[in-house]
């Protein structure tokens, strides 16, 4: 996996001090390859709710269609979204709502 | 308490219970829409649950999510196995796969 490896530390070096948007976008597009990629950022929404932070970029809504759900149950496909966003859950991101499909579903 | 006592105490929970909604807040005032979203589908098909309010104890809050390896709340059980969040409660509610999933596990009375 080398050069996955060089591709992930490409895209964050690339996404270095971006938006939690860019970066939930960087790293959804290298680890899922995902043929549409939507993200928006909810978190003014829940101003002044738990885990919301001044500086917002706490509460995302992703929709992802990749082939990778294709036969993967709801909770396997959002773990696949929580692997790739580890790294933003571990410094605040807090609420995700995920719509996950496979090419040719709904 | 020691990473490995929290989630023993979460077994112990989700299996001596046959559904169990870990949230944030009660079921009677749920804290958090998303919380509030899978209670309000649980209500809705008459399913008791047993309710655990993980913002009553930070152990426990990162535990649970330790233990499904799942980095949010809420988290649904059922007779002892995971069944999803928010969103995944709410997409099998819409499809009438929760309703089936609970009648299969012996659950859910038939209307």
């Amino acid at each position: 996996m080398g050069a996955a490896d060089h591709g992930d530390k490409e895209l964050t070096d690339a996404t270095k001090g971006a938006s939690r948007a860019a970066r939930i976008e960087a790293a959804l597009r290298a680890a899922l390859q995902p043929t549409t990629l939507e993200i928006i950022d909810d978190s003014s929404r829940h101003a002044g709710h738990a885990g919301a932070q001044p500086g917002g970029e706490t509460h995302f809504t992703v929709r992802v269609t990749a082939q990778a759900f294709s036969g993967a149950s709801r909770v396997a496909r959002q773990r696949m979204v929580n692997d790739a966003l580890h790294a933003e859950f571990a410094t605040g991101l807090h609420a995700l709502a995920m719509d996950l499909k496979a090419p040719g579903e709904g | 308490m020691a990473e490995a006592d929290i989630h023993a105490r979460i077994k112990q929970t989700i299996d001596s219970h046959d559904v169990v909604l870990f949230m944030k807040g009660v079921a009677d005032q749920p804290q958090c829409g998303f919380s509030q979203m899978v209670v309000r589908v649980l209500d809705h098909l008459g399913v008791e649950f047993h309710d655990v309010n993980v913002l009553a104890d930070p152990d426990l809050r990162d535990g649970v999510k330790t233990f499904t390896q799942w980095p949010t709340i809420p988290q649904l059980y059922v007779k002892g196995e995971f069944v999803g969040g928010c969103d995944i409660v709410r997409e099998m509610f819409q499809a009438g796969e929760l309703q089936a999933l609970l009648k299969d596990k012996g659950v859910l009375v038939a209307a």
